[in-house]
């Protein structure tokens, strides 16, 4: 798909993972709230960018943790196409169980207030934040690999994970700037009353769209 | 599931104080001798209704002696909660604990509050089995589920320690106990939090034959009934502080803390004292991570002569005030008081909570006075269960404390009655028109309104 120079899938792949970035910021589900919180609490706004902090720190956490297996399994490239199809086959299937039982676990009602980074954690392995993200990696790694047979492995390995590392950076600064954003105006302008306002129950949403993107991968490796 | 939060849960205080005024009432009522189920009414509440003040609907429920008494939402502004997974539950059923029976009624109270329905039972047994608790009472909603609080421990009540254990807020199955070790809390009352500063704060009454056969004179004056606050850590489910009142302030009832979660201080009511007969208001609160109480109300008892007392207070020749409820305002700004002995219902400024100022009282019923209604009806009893609306301008009440005690000090009977004052710039002032009279052999106890009221929802974030 090179049109004049500009690879639109790898432009495609990292949009997705801007774009979902900007969708989990304006998710309350995934901590904004929490900074303002914090905010009112500490009656000082320097607590907002600390609460921020560490939501960041929790969500790029749980996205690293699933990619990286991931990153060292991709170095196998002979199994590549295998690997991408056992990717899909798993963020299907956990959006299909997600959209049966949407129970949320109440393991995570037992983190304590003060553990942010921890919570933000927990919800984005949870949701399954970081699985998602497994095939459009996987997506960015085959592109990055057109030429893999001229690089040696270990090369490639490492290229991996700076990948791995990249694409978690991406989407956790696109949440925290929306996110942010959103919070801030909430804290400073909008007033509480913009927290139920803008709750929407997106589970079926979100469900939906790791089957989506699971189904649209395994489309891309067959 | 539904699309949206539920439009009466408020992410803080003010926002709920700004809300709609309640529509309907629900109102627990008992048969006063167990001959009939008890039930539920639903009052029409709404100003200017041509049914207002009137029972639109009663549900009977379908077996006999579960002494209701408490009752709570499935779910709550807490749901707003910062750390919430579930925001979509929705304030539809009412959970109301048999107090005698340890059975628990699940109403669904939509499509309508008048078209209120039993949804799910769960016996006795099955909450023994799962939880080892009895004497099923409190029930608030929090980040875990439903919270019940049990007064009783094992099958005979004193087996073991009572606790608190959960409920799940859409299933409404019994999860098992809250509080995995007992602590050190050997009775239990009311419980309520503070869930961004994650503690809970616990009351304690007495065992079950401490209540249940009436008042037990002789555990009274050797001060055997519960007489300590004790604080836990909320979601580590760890205790974490007793605060001992003193042996003779005697029955600790109900808990208020400040509405808005980041004032660190709430209220303790307080029974009787058993010195004095006074009835007192603790302040409590945190301060570098410890637990503090003071008592920062005294209503001292009215002497009267003994012809006018029943059997167990003649030997005292006094009426204790039996401060039964206490109800905070959403500001935090007046506490609300009812002595159920007295005959009396008053209202303190506690915008300085260490000092409260008595601001108005008005006078209803009682064991001596007997003050009538303005409308020249005898209200029966003395006011007992408060309920206060979320903006704080109407108070309710009902007469009733819980049957066997109510034989001992109102020997006459109390008739189930629930009254309303409006609260103005010259404080409580009685309404009028309103006096709600519950159907024959029922008694009144708690109040719950529709969107939420001033004892049940938990707020996560400050009023800003």
């Amino acid at each position: 798909m090179n049109v004049s120079g500009i690879d639109w899938t790898y432009v495609s792949l990292w949009l997705a993972v801007a774009l979902s970035g900007t969708y989990h910021g304006l998710s309350p589900a995934m901590g904004w709230p929490l900074a303002v919180s914090a905010a009112l609490f500490d009656r000082e706004p320097r607590a907002f960018a600390r609460a921020l902090s560490a939501l960041a720190t929790g969500h790029f956490t749980a996205m690293l943790i699933v990619l990286l297996p991931f990153a060292s399994l991709a170095a196998l490239v002979t199994w590549q196409r295998e690997i991408r199809i056992a990717a899909a086959v798993i963020v299907m299937g956990f959006g299909a169980y997600r959209l049966l039982a949407r129970r949320h676990p109440r393991a995570l009602a037992r983190i304590l207030p003060s553990q942010i980074g921890l919570w933000s954690f927990a919800v984005a392995i949870a949701h399954g934040a970081g699985l998602m993200h497994v095939p459009i990696y996987l997506g960015l790694c085959g592109v990055d690999a057109v030429d893999a047979g001229h690089v040696a492995a270990r090369n490639l390995m490492g290229t991996n994970l700076t990948l791995a590392v990249i694409v978690s950076c991406v989407h956790t600064v696109a949440m925290i700037a929306t996110g942010g954003t959103l919070g801030w105006l909430v804290y400073r302008y909008l007033g509480l009353q913009f927290i139920t306002r803008s709750w929407f129950n997106l589970d079926a949403v979100w469900s939906l769209t790791l089957i989506l993107v699971g189904g649209l991968s395994l489309a891309l490796s067959l | 599931m539904s699309l949206r939060p539920d439009p009466t849960f408020h992410a803080s205080p003010q926002l709920a104080m700004d809300s709609p005024a309640e529509t309907f009432s629900f109102t627990l009522l008992m048969s006063d001798d167990s001959k009939q189920p008890d039930a539920l009414a639903v009052i029409d509440v709404t100003s200017g209704s041509p049914t207002y003040g009137q029972i639109v609907h009663k549900l009977s429920m379908p077996y006999k002696g579960d002494e209701f008494h408490h009752c709570g939402w499935n779910a709550c502004s807490s749901a707003l909660s910062p750390f919430s997974a579930h925001a979509f539950v929705e304030r539809r059923y009412l959970v109301i604990p048999g107090l005698r029976s340890s059975r628990i009624y699940v109403i669904d109270t939509k499509p309508h509050p008048t078209k209120a329905k039993i949804h799910r039972v769960i016996e006795a047994e099955e909450i023994l089995r799962k939880t080892g608790y009895s004497r099923t009472h409190t029930v608030h909603c929090g980040p875990e589920g439903i919270y019940i609080g049990a007064l009783g421990g094992g099958a005979g009540g004193t087996d073991n320690s009572p606790g608190i254990f959960l409920m799940d807020c859409d299933t409404f199955d019994i999860l098992g106990r809250w509080n995995e070790e007992p602590g050190p809390q050997r009775m239990q009352y009311d419980f309520w939090w503070n869930l961004p500063r994650d503690y809970m704060v616990a009351s304690e009454w007495g065992l079950p034959p401490q209540f249940e056969d009436g008042l037990r004179l002789d555990d009274l004056l050797y001060n055997r009934y519960g007489h300590q606050l004790h604080f836990w850590e909320l979601r580590k489910r760890r205790h974490l502080q007793t605060l001992d009142l003193g042996a003779n302030h005697q029955m600790v009832l109900e808990v208020r803390p400040a509405h808005d979660p980041s004032k660190e201080f709430g209220f303790a009511g307080v029974v009787i004292d058993t010195n004095t007969l006074a009835g007192s208001v603790f302040t409590w609160w945190r301060e570098g991570g410890k637990f503090y109480a003071e008592k920062t109300i005294t209503i001292p008892a009215e002497p009267a002569p003994a012809d006018r007392l029943p059997y167990i207070l003649k030997r005292f020749g006094a009426v204790p005030p039996l401060l039964a409820d206490i109800a905070l305002s959403l500001d935090d700004r007046y506490l609300y008081v009812s002595c159920w002995g007295t005959g009396e219902v008053r209202q303190y400024d506690v915008s300085d909570p260490w000092q409260p100022v008595l601001v108005s009282q008005v006078w209803l019923g009682g064991i001596a006075r007997h003050t009538l209604h303005p409308t020249g009806k005898r209200f029966p009893g003395g006011p007992q269960m408060l309920e206060l609306s979320l903006d704080g301008k109407r108070i309710y009440w009902t007469n009733s404390f819980y049957s066997t005690w109510d034989n001992q000090f109102y020997p006459g009977g109390i008739p189930g009655v629930q009254v309303m004052a409006h609260v103005g710039k010259r404080g409580l002032e009685f309404a009028n028109d309103f006096w709600v009279e519950m159907p024959e052999g029922y008694r009144a106890h708690q109040i719950r309104l529709n969107g939420g009221d001033c004892s049940t929802d938990s707020f996560c974030y400050p009023s800003m």
